[in-house]
């Protein structure tokens, strides 16, 4: 008996061990919220206060918001500011995660499989409406439009709402900022080449000739890569995508968005004028937010990466190196996309939430409460600003937006791109696998492979993916 | 001997034998059985279905051994076994030859300087392979790394070498991080296995004549051996773990040349999460690959047993 | 004779030149990232590498404390979720922190309980495997030998879900169990009990000693050394950990250093100083760790093959 009881007490101390972790649905939170900005952490001793912070007696006392790197909705003490005041005034705390293009979707994807998603998330129509919402994990918030708000949206840009709807007519994203995709190019380093007279730095535009003769330039200028086609993975395809499309103005999907198309023999002849190109390096090791760095680093000449939240805070360090500066203080110009004529179709960059529908009335009710807060509220302005992008609507519940960035040269600067906004297809069925396969297809031709054979086997993927 | 004792137990004997087995054995058991042999188990089960992450339940629908059939015909899959293979023949081997030539070359030097260069080769698996693996992806870095820098400067290579961005390389550069990472047990263990050789049979066998290489191989080698078989097995089980390499700095590109099964389970689990029944599918590669170090286990095993 | 011992003279200085310098390259990764950690962005950005910092900066650090917080600490019961309405029971959290400490800690903690929980389990295991003579011991046996080389991608998606089910998911506890869970540690302590004379054991039991009081008092200082070696190879093992952690902790209070690196690393690409900082941080405790107790480590590291 003694060696069983000995046992027994040995299992029960294992099992029994208290520990670190445990995404704890019974966060500390202030109680009494603290609506001043906290610059350091360390100076916010909260004290540690098991008991939730009193509330309405039904609601939810906390949600969870994961976010993607949106301007700085991915900083953690600005995020912070705006959750202080969003929980001031509702009493719900806010438990955010900030997650990272390169393998945020593959936490996304774990949370599903251990059905412990979190309530809120940011992103753009490709994961939420096209993804996780076309797979039924979003609730639709189709009840938190009215007309007023539709017309607000549909005054700045009729595809938005298009966009953040699925075909089954749910919503899933409730916009909250827009923007165009561009590139950038090192302008110093283009005068040095003199590659500078290819630029139209008035109009932000150029076509494919000034474009192929602006590479060769440099190249004769640096005898080294001034411009990567990145493709290590996820993260930037919009970029790459951009470049390849408008070079000789193929495609990528069909207009109506069920099928996938770059198998366009424009979108061929592109890749083949890239892969032929010295100077042009279809560069594996590089992903999107690389190739950021080391254009802002001077490596490169050029980032295809690029919009105004890298324009305005280059590589995120813009405290430190200030606006349209690289890290040796070169100028960076924005500009669109090479095209043969020169008007380009940018890809657009819709950002908002979602509610994924963890079976909870009550917190889905305080995830929505959120989402009107920051997204149809006197508040928008400051989660705009926080995003460093356009509004999606003219006014939010009577406060203008559309002058939100009056002060900001740059960004009344860049409105010259977004008359160039193309279609949003990265709704598209499949999309997740397409944009794997875009970059299994890019890989290839950099090492060498067949163009056409690569991209061939690259939709075959696609339309795989697509047909589910 | 005990042995022959317990082949006379009684009946009651061996059950009491049988009762404190296993409750000595449970802590263990739960854990093993739980959270090894349980999943295992529904591994097998699912890699015949077609079951998916939006699957409310654990299993989807039985479809026989399709995944099976389709695996075999999944280039990236056949890849990826390929590339797993490589990196275990390439590393165990040439770990085994590097630590046992420096272990020779070492241990027969001073207590500190000895302790010294002991530290330094052990010093990567300490380190962490996270914080290894970022500053290796710093010095291979094709733009601003050290080693093109260095290998320009030198004048051995005039133009750098994308490291990881090249099909041809990529591979080589990873192999060589796991080596660096592996090394440092087998040194320590080689070392201490030099010093318990027995002196009087080394003695005995310079006095015949035997040159220092005989005495190396005929003596020392097969005193070592026991040694040897467990540096294999730690070191095939360390090849294995290879994961945070490859997805910390290649993703298993470019063009899959650095995909192993066990990046490409991942990848099929978490990225490719729109192709029909991929968790089946992933669990299918998993059954496989278990199978391949069942096998491997039990020839290292059996070998070990033999000696 | 003579040119033998020549040669041989040639052939030692030769092996020093190259022990040298093949101990000088494996001492760079650290050199880098040390140096690394305290480099200003001039440095870390510059496109042809700097050997020596131009400024020892700590900004790197500053960045790497300001950039995440997290609860200091936080207390919560395992399965207690099971008896509260399916809330989290968490008995305490700390004071908001730096997250790079909270990680710290994390993975100290999820160590150290690995290392406890599996030297614990696995010498009482290990011990009836080799002493005990109970039906299916063999069976038990090949099955252990034939896991222990199992990577943890194979039993990815169902231990996913089992650690959901049991409302582990995104607490240590779901990286620790696993981790307890592999059984070369019962592989270990049995290749050390098989040398415990039965001679001993046969007269404790005639001594009337329990089971229990013969483990405790015979066979446990017998096992010693094999402990301290299991428990230097399972805490290391845990260290280096990254795969587990990875898809069971997504939360960045819960994450551990490994984690934490590799989460800085996605973010900011190639921000090298801050994730020097990172790997600095991460690395030299343990390097510290490592240097004063290095006699301990090299002969628990011995201990384990002599007998494995």
């Amino acid at each position: 008996m003694k060696k069983f009881l000995a046992l027994l007490l040995a299992m029960v101390m294992t099992l029994a061990l208290v520990a670190c972790g445990g995404n704890d649905q019974k966060d500390p939170a202030p109680s009494t919220p603290d609506p001043a900005p906290s610059t350091t952490p360390a100076d916010d001793n909260k004290t540690p206060e098991p008991e939730p912070a009193p509330a309405e007696p039904t609601g939810a006392s906390e949600i969870t918001l994961w976010t993607y790197p949106i301007g700085d909705w991915g900083t953690e003490a600005t995020v912070k500011t705006l959750t202080d005041a969003f929980t001031a005034e509702t009493g719900i705390a806010v438990k955010v995660e900030y997650l990272a293009y390169a393998d945020g979707d593959d936490k996304v994807n774990t949370a599903i499989t251990a059905k412990s998603t979190p309530d809120l998330i940011m992103e753009g129509p490709e994961r939420l409406v096209a993804n996780w919402g076309a797979n039924g994990k979003m609730v639709d918030l189709k009840d938190m439009f009215d007309d007023t708000d539709l017309a607000e949206i549909n005054a700045v840009n009729e595809g938005v709402m298009k966009s953040c709807t699925h075909t089954n007519g749910a919503i899933y994203e409730y916009p909250l900022v827009m923007t165009a995709h561009c590139m950038a190019v090192n302008v110093n380093a283009f005068k040095e080449a003199g590659a500078d007279k290819y630029l139209h730095l008035d109009t932000h535009t150029w076509t494919t000739q000034e474009f192929i003769d602006a590479v060769a330039a440099l190249y004769a200028h640096y005898n080294d890569t001034v411009g990567a086609v990145f493709c290590a993975g996820q993260g930037g395809d919009q970029g790459t995508r951009a470049l390849v499309n408008n070079m000789y103005g193929g495609t990528f999907t069909n207009a109506e968005h069920t099928a996938y198309t770059w198998d366009d023999p424009l979108n061929v002849k592109a890749l083949e004028q890239l892969k032929s190109m010295d100077g042009i390096e279809f560069d594996a090791s590089l992903a999107g937010g690389d190739e950021i760095a080391k254009f802002y680093q001077g490596a490169l000449k050029m980032a295809f990466c690029w919009n105004i939240a890298q324009q305005l805070s280059p590589n995120g360090k813009g405290e430190e190196t200030g606006a349209e500066k690289t890290v040796t203080g070169d100028d960076i110009a924005f500009m669109s996309f090479p095209s043969e004529d020169g008007n380009s179709k940018l890809q657009g960059g819709i950002w908002g939430f979602g509610i994924f529908d963890n079976g909870d009335q009550a917190r889905i009710d305080a995830a929505k409460e959120f989402i009107k807060f920051f997204c149809d509220s006197a508040h928008t302005v400051d989660a705009v600003k926080a995003a460093r992008y356009f509004a999606v609507r003219s006014t939010a519940e009577g406060t203008d937006l559309s002058a939100i960035w009056a002060d900001e040269p740059i960004m009344a600067e860049y409105t010259k791109l977004m008359p160039f906004l193309g279609d949003y297809y990265q709704i598209t069925t499949g999309w997740a696998g397409a944009r794997t396969a875009w970059w299994n297809m890019l890989q290839a031709v950099g090492t060498g492979d067949d163009v056409a054979a690569a991209v061939a086997a690259g939709v075959a993927e696609a339309n795989a993916a697509a047909a589910g | 001997m005990a042995k022959q004792q317990q082949s006379k137990m009684s009946r009651a004997l061996q059950r009491r034998e049988n009762v404190a087995g296993y409750l000595f054995m449970l802590p263990s058991l739960i854990f093993f059985l739980g959270f090894v042999i349980i999943p295992m188990f529904i591994c097998i089960i699912t890699s015949l279905t077609n079951t998916n992450m939006h699957d409310p339940g654990m299993f989807g629908s039985f479809i026989g051994l399709k995944n099976f059939s389709d695996l075999a015909k999944d280039k990236v899959f056949l890849k990826g076994l390929t590339n797993t293979f490589v990196i275990v023949i390439v590393s165990v081997p040439t770990v085994c030859a590097f630590s046992l030539w420096v272990s020779s070359a070492i241990y027969k030097l001073k207590g500190p300087v000895l302790s010294a260069f002991r530290c330094i080769f052990y010093l990567p698996v300490v380190t962490g392979s996270v914080a290894v693996t970022v500053v290796w992806k710093w010095m291979y870095d094709n733009y601003t790394g050290i080693l093109n820098s260095a290998l320009k400067s030198t004048g051995i290579l005039e133009k750098g070498i994308n490291w990881l961005g090249n099909e041809k390389t990529a591979l080589w550069c990873i192999i060589l991080i796991l080596f660096t990472t592996s090394v440092g047990q087998p040194i320590v263990l080689y070392v201490s296995a030099l010093g318990n050789v027995d002196q009087t049979l080394v003695e005995a066998a310079q006095v015949d004549g035997a040159t220092d290489l005989q005495v190396f191989w005929r003596i020392k080698w097969a005193q070592m051996m026991p040694t040897t078989l467990y540096i294999l097995v730690i070191t095939t089980i360390n090849s294995f773990q290879c994961f945070a390499l490859i997805q910390l700095l290649t993703a298993g590109g470019p063009n899959h040349a650095t995909d192993t099964v066990m990046y490409y389970i991942y990848y099929t689990a978490f990225k490719l999460t729109e192709q029909a029944g991929h968790f089946g599918y992933a669990n299918a590669m998993g059954v496989i690959l278990a199978i391949f170090i069942g096998l491997l286990s039990a020839l290292q095993f059996k070998l070990a047993k033999e000696k | 004779m003579k040119s033998n011992t020549t040669r041989s003279r040639v052939y030692r200085i030769f092996s020093i030149v190259v022990l040298v310098i093949l101990a000088i390259l494996f001492l760079f990764p650290l050199y880098w990232i040390i140096t690394g950690a305290f480099k200003p962005a001039v440095d870390v950005y510059a496109q042809e590498p700097v050997w020596w910092p131009t400024e020892w900066v700590q900004n790197n650090f500053k960045n790497l404390f300001n950039k995440r917080s997290a609860p200091l600490w936080e207390i919560f019961v395992p399965f207690g979720s099971f008896f509260n309405n399916g809330e989290k029971v968490l008995l305490s959290a700390g004071p908001s922190a730096p997250a790079a400490f909270r990680w710290l800690i994390n993975t100290v903690f999820m160590s150290v309980m690995a290392m406890i929980i599996t030297c614990a389990t696995a010498a009482m295991a290990g011990y009836a495997l080799a002493k005990k003579r109970f039906v299916g011991r063999a069976i038990l046996f090949s099955l252990i030998v034939c896991a222990m080389a199992l990577p943890k991608q194979v039993i990815l998606i169902p231990l996913l879900k089992e650690m959901a089910g049991l409302r582990l998911y995104d607490s240590l506890w779901a990286v620790i169990f696993p981790t307890v869970g592999w059984p070369f540690g019962v592989f270990l302590m049995k290749q050390f009990s098989e040398s415990i004379p039965g001679e001993i054991l046969e007269a404790a039991r005639i001594d009337g000693a329990s089971e229990a009081k013969t483990f405790i008092t015979v066979v446990l200082p017998m096992v010693k050394p094999g402990i301290g070696a299991l428990a230097i190879f399972t805490f290391i093992n845990a260290w280096n950990d990254y795969f587990m952690q990875l898809v069971m902790l997504p939360s960045g209070s819960n994450f551990t250093m490994p984690l934490g690196i590799a989460s800085l690393q996605a973010e900011t690409s190639i921000d090298m100083g801050l994730l020097m900082a990172g790997a600095a941080l991460a690395s030299v405790p343990i390097i510290i760790v490592f240097l004063i107790f290095q006699k301990y480590f090299t002969q628990g590291i011995t201990m384990g093959a002599v007998k494995g």
